[in-house]
């Protein structure tokens, strides 16, 4: 069995002294931990953050919007106490802002500085200097490689890069190294845990698939929506939590623009407990609505539906 | 390849006997886009059909290594065979004691309870009782899925849970009313899974998984032929539309900001590189204002044809702001412009929906006649096509035997910029019949073949 462990194998590909225990013992020492964290994770989520950890290999979630993607990653950050870095994706990211930038501005300080001297410093001498770490400006891919410490990397929202952008994350997804023409190869010091969350505007290449776990977030059913509004709000009764569950339910299944996400539930519900409701009438719950819906013509639609009549002015 | 590898690294890492982990790890390893899930999980369960298989048959790592390159469907044997037949006797025994009200009672309390055990046990008696599946009958699941849901009348078992609830004392406002019905159609389509479930596993017991699996294999939404899709097929389509559509404006809007660069801004440049000492390592660009084309649509909307008609609309209003301009026109034997129902409302499903009600296009007995829509075309609108113009004509080119003036396209196209007819039919059935697409191909730059929601996406993408 050993000669197979993936986590063995890796580290000995990068050249670590001893292999880097589990994070997770086992799948329901992952739900568990997520949950003191606060986050409540379902079958799905807590067996695929386990396989990421045993396998190391990176998880690629993928979901509507608010549905909990980052703060997975979060959660998982805080549970196995190691730092999140991390990189917000965005159309026109490069490899400057990505992974690493050479500061041109302290090079050419340098440069400038050995003249003032007039020192007869060869040229040779001088490359080398400017191409030394000191002039590295790190970026988030190569600081997750570099740090000491355990990390987990959030690489969020990818699908907004394009797709030419993406195979820059290649090296660093499937070997844990990035290549530096000028320095050499930086190889991780120990094995982060990498999440990649993306929204589905567009469909990722087939070779950063291939390199990751798949996760697919849906929106949570009402048991669990309810379990998350009763750990993430502070103060709720347990039918009023239930009751809200069941409303987003019914709004989800309306074809509407934009579906109420888990995060626009919450803030609904600590919305209805400052009100000081603990049941929602027909009445809170419509002129609520637009905390949990971002379209006028959503909102009229749903108060339509949901109380049966349609209301002149929202 | 490195799928399967981590397939069967991802088994030896878990507990082989749990089942929904087994499930979760092949989900993770081996599907990588969220539409095939469902496809997944059926093959799943047509493979590892939990109930006719012990979970001793598991528990041996090597068999379930094997098992996952099966499920890529490269091996011949079958495993869900294996455990077949050896714990039939227990859902079969106890079918024929209840009654039928007795049943339609139990469901009743399981769907009020929420209670999956009982459902489950529910599901089994029903379909043994009214499924009728007999060994060996080359019948369809879906047969028998209806055959058991005609006996249970779950439509009127919704009214009953909500009954049920209003005697609680639930709230009878209009939301409540409304969350008390969400509520029991949901518990009802549990059910519903339930007995589709309990089917699919008595006919893995009955043919095997690998006959099976062949079956149960159903075509993606973007493949699915729009011609011919039924009624639930139609509906999953138009599911589809509405985010494809929302993609592809995306990826449209990314290219075209990306696709050229402009001139050399100067002085955005000269800004950059103050921060390096005046030298420029940073050259900054102008954007590009490159064309963007008008559409001009002019659609078939007669019964054979009219669902294709409906999506195309939808997907190039859905991206109109890739085009300066998109005017829509629809015919049988007469023609009307349908522009103003986009314009009017911000959903093109909506406008789609008005076409068939409000469109004035039967000029005389219903039946598409090209001839005259382009005439009609020709003679009223053909002024405003200029070299900018894309012509998009949809339609089979079923001209019912009338008369094709293919002259009148011709001349469209000498106006416009391109012309180019989509077609909703294989290509080997062009021409046959009186589809008359012969006459106009020569006066089109492209006749491209456009059965499925992929081909249209894919053309239309092509477009802007």
């Amino acid at each position: 069995m050993s000669s197979i462990d993936p986590r063995q194998e890796l580290a000995t590909r990068l050249g670590l002294a001893e292999v880097p225990p589990a994070r997770f013992g086992d799948v329901t020492d992952v739900a568990h931990r997520l949950r003191e964290n606060d986050y409540l994770s379902n079958e799905s989520i807590a067996s695929v953050t386990f396989l990421a950890d045993r396998l190391a290999k990176p998880v690629l979630v993928e979901g509507p919007a608010g549905t909990g993607k980052t703060a997975l990653a979060q959660a998982v950050a805080k549970a196995t106490g190691s730092r999140l870095i991390r990189l917000q994706c965005y159309e026109g990211l490069d490899e400057s802002k990505a992974l690493y930038e050479w500061n041109y501005r302290k090079q050419l300080l340098r440069i400038q500085a050995g003249r003032a001297e007039g020192s007869t410093e060869d040229w040779d001498a001088l490359e080398e200097d400017i191409f030394a770490e000191e002039f590295l400006l790190t970026r988030p891919l190569l600081e997750a490689i570099r740090a000491n410490e355990p990390v987990v990397l959030l690489i969020d929202e990818i699908d907004r890069v394009e797709l030419e952008t993406e195979a820059l994350l290649l090296e660093i997804l499937s070997e844990y190294q990035v290549s530096i023409p000028e320095l050499g190869t930086v190889t991780a010091t120990q094995i982060p845990m990498v999440f990649l969350t993306s929204n589905g505007t567009r469909e990722l290449s087939e070779a950063l698939k291939r390199r990751c776990l798949y996760l697919f977030v849906g929106y949570p059913d009402v048991e669990r929506e309810r379990d998350i509004i009763l750990s993430r709000v502070p103060g709720i009764s347990s039918a009023l939590a239930e009751q809200i569950a069941r409303v987003v339910r019914s709004l989800r299944s309306l074809d509407l623009k934009k579906a109420p996400s888990v995060s626009e539930t919450l803030d609904w519900a600590r919305t209805l407990v400052l009100l000081g409701k603990d049941e929602i009438g027909e009445a809170d719950a419509v002129a609520t609505l637009h905390i949990l819906l971002k379209y006028q013509s959503d909102i009229d639609k749903a108060t339509k539906e949901l109380a049966g009549r349609s209301k002149g002015l929202a | 390849m490195t799928e399967h590898v981590d397939a069967a690294r991802a088994l030896t890492a878990i507990d082989i006997g749990d089942r929904a982990m087994v499930k979760a790890s092949l989900a993770a390893t081996l599907v990588k886009n969220s539409d095939h899930l469902p496809v997944f999980s059926t093959a799943f369960d047509v493979y590892f059909a939990h109930r006719s298989m012990s979970s001793a048959d598991l528990s041996e790592t090597d068999d379930a290594t094997d098992d996952t390159s099966e499920l890529s469907g490269d091996d011949p044997s079958a495993p869900g065979q294996r455990g077949r037949g050896q714990s039939r006797g227990r859902g079969g025994g106890g079918g024929t004691t209840m009654s039928a009200e007795e049943l339609a009672e139990m469901l009743l309390s399981a769907l009020m309870q929420n209670n999956a055990t009982m459902m489950r046990q529910g599901a089994r008696e029903a379909v043994e009782r009214y499924a009728g599946m007999e060994p060996g009958r080359p019948v369809g699941g879906t047969y028998y899925l209806y055959r058991t849901l005609r006996n249970l009348d779950l439509e009127g078992m919704i009214e009953k849970l909500i009954d049920l609830g209003r005697a609680d004392g639930q709230s009878d406002d209009a939301l409540g009313e409304r969350l008390a019905r969400d509520e029991a159609r949901a518990r009802v389509e549990a059910l519903k899974a339930e007995i589709e479930a309990e089917i699919r596993e008595r006919l893995v017991d009955d043919r095997g998984a690998q006959a099976l699996g062949k079956s149960v294999r159903k075509p993606l939404p973007e493949d699915i032929d729009v011609m011919h899709a039924n009624r639930d097929e139609m509906a999953q389509l138009e599911r589809a539309l509405r985010p494809l559509s929302r993609k592809l404006a995306t990826r449209l809007a990314r290219r075209r900001r990306r696709r050229r660069r402009g001139p050399v801004d100067l002085r955005h440049t000269v800004r950059r590189s103050l921060s390096t000492g005046g030298v420029p390592l940073d050259l900054r660009f102008k954007p590009p204002h490159p064309a963007k084309p008008e559409i001009v649509v002019i659609a078939d909307i007669s019964g054979s044809v009219a669902s294709f008609a409906r999506f195309t609309l939808h997907l190039v209003h859905a991206i109109s702001s890739q085009f300066t301009k998109v005017r829509s026109f629809v015919f049988v034997d007469g023609l009307d412009e349908v522009t103003h129902l986009f314009e009017e409302s911000d959903d093109p499903a909506e406008a789609v929906a008005r076409i068939n009600a409000e469109a004035d296009v039967i000029a005389f007995d219903g039946h598409s006649d090209y001839g005259r829509a382009l005439m009609s075309f020709h003679e009223r609108f053909a002024d405003t096509l200029t070299k900018r113009s894309v012509v998009l004509i949809l339609g089979d080119a079923r001209n019912n035997y009338h008369q094709a003036y293919p002259e009148i396209l011709a001349d469209i196209r000498f106006r416009s910029r391109s012309v180019f007819w989509l077609n909703p039919e294989p290509t080997n059935y062009w021409n046959s019949g009186d589809s008359v697409i012969r006459e106009y191909a020569p006066h089109c730059d492209r006749v491209v073949e456009c059965r499925s929601l992929r081909q249209l996406e894919e053309f239309v993408g092509e477009l802007a």
